[in-house]
């Protein structure tokens, strides 16, 4: 019998991904536990491992294919001995029942509807009637091209697919004065000079472009921003890594910053919450999400059960984490989950900013510079490294008196960092 | 004195050819065909036509052997080899007829005999009565076609080994039969044969049969014609025919081995050549390479107002080609507006063996050798009522979409009555159409042709009788 080999569902929310990469061809004979082959999810290229041995019969989706559907077959494993009979045998026996060709087709991405979106233009355009083959319509609208700007080459000025494909997007109507509403606002074409790129996107842009428009879209955020004095905190570092580094382990401000949170949030559990329609989460463990730049896009790995791990641990951790994350290797679960993000761009002299909250999550705290200012105390103009922090809170889940009092704990946890020990 | 000058001189009288003249007709051209044997060309005397009168009789023939199936009795069947060619040379007659008639109609004088450039705007022609007559044009059509390639030692005599012509019109049927070749002309007479009780080898010297089609036909093609009991070998070579009295031994190679066959009649099917010899080319800036005339999109062969069409000036070697071709020439000569080069990818191709083979476009393979990401719908006749009501369960219809824009890359046909089917994607691919269209168009029920409809469904995992 040969083994299907279906596309991993990653993740419980997963219900397509990218095939990266194939590391296997026909014909290699794989064992359980091989690497065969690198899915492109929501934020990461996962590396996907054999479960059955057996020699490689079919690669049934190729790499590089969008959109693949959870559960559909990718490659064919042939058991010992078996020979690739069954897929050749198959379209004379029954070509139905050969789920080698159907199943790519069915798995790619569902099919586009500019049918009726690229019915639009001509619809919308009110004059004459405009001619354009159904495929040149459809092109123009993944382009962007208004097709009362394309001169048609077809039979009577028909727009055919050459047409559209040496036409501009967005390339205003030739001399048509006529009153053509073009696109609609929502989805203006960007106009592409020449010298302009196209750069496709990647499935961590597309992700990190549909999870912040929806939060930004459906999330109340409100920001409480603070003045953070990080002496205390700084000379507490120096103090830890003089003894950690020879171990091995150099604690940054950062991670000081992550066990900070985490005791805050342990402090104030409603904040270390998620919000349904139907009920708030609150969660038990208090996991940190770190924000972490890559060269795929951005990325947040996560320091689980922060508030009861050593900040020793926590940097070691989070050196590891972020040097996977920005090769692209995390597991799912090591980017999956977390109730709190911290954003810190303060390595970037940043003073202050406000982040975007990652749902589900109820709170992201946006990290500035730690630099020295004077500072007013007890009438003394005094010099302290002070560190600017906004706080975005889902309003839903926390109100601004809450969203305080975290930043209270919060404040008291670095300005005191001996509390972080109790 | 006929007149001898014209707007538009055609040489030959093919498919092309006549085509081309007819156009040139209507576009109130003064217009001549010369044509050195008869009107209609390779096409309607010695290939398209008459074969389809010889491969109907065998489809008559197999559906009586299979009559008990269809609850008719038949008995002491058999068949006269004699009347079954004599029919296949009156079609062909009928319709030679029918194309003189045509020149007739518009208007367009013919010149039986063979031309040869004389010359700017000068054509020599040695009139098959042996006169000689210099004609003027103002632009000439070169659709000479093409005839079959020899390869060396296996050359045909017209007697053993024969070529289509030979095989077209036998004074008897041979029982056992060696065919050369499994592109469409070698692959049509050796379903012809096999049907009509030859024992059937086919050599073919790529790795599968019909190596034009997509892989999965090729692979279905291959399992039908073995189940009707013919012996296909790929990845061969004849090296060596060696004639007897009235028979031939062959020495085919494949897969590392040798064997010898011998068989009564060798069809030698290994392609064609262009005619492009004593055309007087010599001297002009007309290019041949590979024994093909070298053309523009136009069919502009750079030499002025010297132009080709059709099989002399290359693949695919379709009549449909060469008439559409002939008419989007004289067009662009006659500066109608709106003229547009022939897509290659829009030509559909058929073969007309049992099954039948239909197709256009681009295969899976080729596609994804474009870089292009596809979706593949496939749907069998086992799933079709009409299929098998007719009896014919056997084949399928695969369409291979672009997966971005939904651009109908190509279809692929295997089964009864195909080549009747695949101008509907003809047409799609034509107008353009996507795969919504497609869906969106009601196929009548119960015909063949609601494959073609499950097929697109199919490619969108869409099927509903599957």
């Amino acid at each position: 019998m040969s083994i299907n080999i279906l596309m991993p569902a990653l993740s419980p929310t997963m219900t397509e991904g990218k095939l990266a990469k194939w590391h296997v061809k026909v014909g290699d004979a794989v064992k359980s536990g091989q690497v065969i082959c690198e899915i492109e999810t929501d934020k990461a290229t996962m590396e996907v491992e054999a479960v059955d041995e057996g020699k490689v019969g079919q690669i049934v989706v190729e790499e590089g294919t969008e959109g693949v559907k959870v559960n559909a077959v990718i490659a064919v494993l042939l058991e010992e001995g078996e020979k690739e009979v069954a897929r050749a045998a198959a379209p004379a026996a029954a070509p139905a029942a050969k789920p080698a060709a159907p199943a790519p087709a069915a798995v790619s991405a569902p099919p586009p509807k500019p049918a009726a979106a690229s019915a639009a233009p001509a619809a919308s355009s009110g004059g004459a009637r405009l001619f354009a083959s159904p495929l040149a319509r459809r092109i123009a609208a993944e382009k962007g091209v208004d097709l009362a700007s394309v001169k048609g080459s077809g039979p009577n000025g028909r727009i055919v697919k050459a047409d559209v494909e040496s036409a501009r997007p967005g390339a205003a109507p030739a001399a048509a004065p006529a009153p053509r509403p073009a696109v609609p606002a929502a989805a203006q074409p960007v106009f592409v000079a020449p010298g302009d790129s196209r750069v496709p996107h990647t499935s961590v842009r597309k992700v990190i472009a549909r999870r912040m428009l929806e939060s930004k879209q459906t999330v109340p955020h409100f920001y409480l921003s603070v003045e953070l004095e990080i002496d205390a905190l700084l000379a507490a570092r120096a103090a830890i890594n003089a003894v950690t580094e020879k171990k091995g382990a150099k604690v940054s401000v950062n991670d000081m910053l992550i066990k900070a949170c985490a005791k805050a949030l342990r402090d104030h559990p409603d904040c270390n919450a998620s919000w349904t329609e139907d009920e708030m989460i609150q969660y038990g463990a208090v996991d940190i999400s770190v924000a972490v730049a890559t060269d795929r896009g951005l990325i947040t790995p996560i320091v689980r059960n922060a508030d009861m791990k050593g900040l020793a641990q926590i940097a070691t951790e989070m050196k590891d984490l972020a040097a996977r994350a920005k090769v692209g290797k995390l597991k799912l679960e090591e980017f999956q989950g977390g109730g709190f993000t911290i954003s810190n761009l303060g390595m970037f002299g940043v003073k202050d900013f406000a982040a975007i909250i990652n749902p589900p999550q109820a709170m992201i705290l946006a990290v500035g510079a730690g630099e020295e200012r004077p500072v007013a105390r007890k009438g003394q103009i005094v010099v302290r490294n002070v560190m600017n922090c906004t706080l975005a809170v889902d309003h839903r889940v926390v109100d601004g008196a809450m969203g305080a009092q975290f930043l209270q704990a919060l404040r008291s946890y670095v300005e005191q960092p001996a509390a972080m020990l109790a | 004195m006929a007149d001898t000058s014209f707007d538009i001189i055609v040489v030959g009288g093919g498919p092309g050819g006549y085509v081309a003249a007819i156009r040139a007709a209507q576009l109130g051209m003064k217009t001549a065909v010369v044509e050195r044997e008869h009107m209609g060309g390779i096409c309607l005397n010695w290939g398209c036509i008459p074969t389809k009168a010889l491969l109907r009789t065998s489809e008559v023939y197999g559906l009586i052997k299979h009559a008990e199936s269809f609850g008719l009795s038949v008995k002491d069947v058999s068949f006269d080899p004699k009347k079954i060619v004599e029919r296949s040379r009156k079609v062909a007659g009928q319709l030679s007829n029918g194309v003189k008639g045509l020149m007739k109609k518009n208007k367009i004088t013919v010149f039986d005999g063979t031309a040869r450039l004389a010359g700017a705007g000068r054509l020599a022609v040695a009139m098959n009565d042996k006169s000689n007559v210099t004609l003027a044009y103002k632009n000439v059509i070169l659709a000479t076609g093409a005839r079959a390639r020899q390869l060396p030692g296996l050359e045909s005599d017209g007697e053993l080994v024969w070529t289509y012509k030979e095989a077209m019109v036998p004074p008897e049927f041979p029982k056992s039969l060696l065919v050369i070749g499994s592109g469409a002309i070698g692959i049509e007479f050796a379903s012809f044969y096999r049907t009509m009780g030859a024992e059937v080898t086919v050599a073919e010297v790529l790795d599968r049969i019909l190596p034009v089609e997509d892989a999965e036909v090729s692979a279905f093609a291959k399992r039908a014609f073995e189940k009707q009991g013919m012996k296909i070998l790929t990845s061969a070579t004849v090296s060596n025919l060696k004639k007897g009295a009235n028979n031939v031994t062959a020495t085919i190679t494949a897969g590392g081995k040798s064997e010898q066959i011998t068989v009564d009649r060798v069809i030698s099917a290994v392609g064609i050549v262009g005619n492009v010899e004593n055309l007087g080319l010599e001297g002009t800036k007309v290019k041949v390479e590979k024994t093909h005339i070298v053309i523009d999109q136009w069919g502009f062969t750079g030499e002025p107002n010297v132009y080709a069409i059709g099989d002399v000036a290359g693949p695919p070697w379709l009549a449909h080609k060469a008439m559409h071709e002939g008419v989007l020439v004289v067009e662009k000569i006659a500066g109608v507006k709106g003229v547009h080069p022939m897509k290659t990818e829009n030509i559909p191709g058929c073969t007309y063996c049992q099954p039948q083979v239909a197709s256009i476009g681009l295969t899976e393979a080729a596609a994804k050798a474009k870089g292009l990401q596809v979706k593949v719908g496939k749907f069998p006749f086992i799933g079709n009522g009409k299929a098998i009501a007719l009896g014919e369960p056997e084949g399928f219809i695969k369409t291979v979409f672009d997966a971005r824009t939904g651009e109908l890359l190509g279809a692929h046909m295997i089964g009864a009555e195909v080549t009747e089917l695949i101008q509907g994607y003809s047409v799609a691919k034509t107008l353009e159409t996507t795969e919504a269209e497609l869906m969106a168009t009601v196929f009548p029920h119960p015909t063949l042709s609601e494959m073609m409809h499950e097929s697109v469904l199919a490619a969108y995992g869409r099927t509903l009788h599957i």
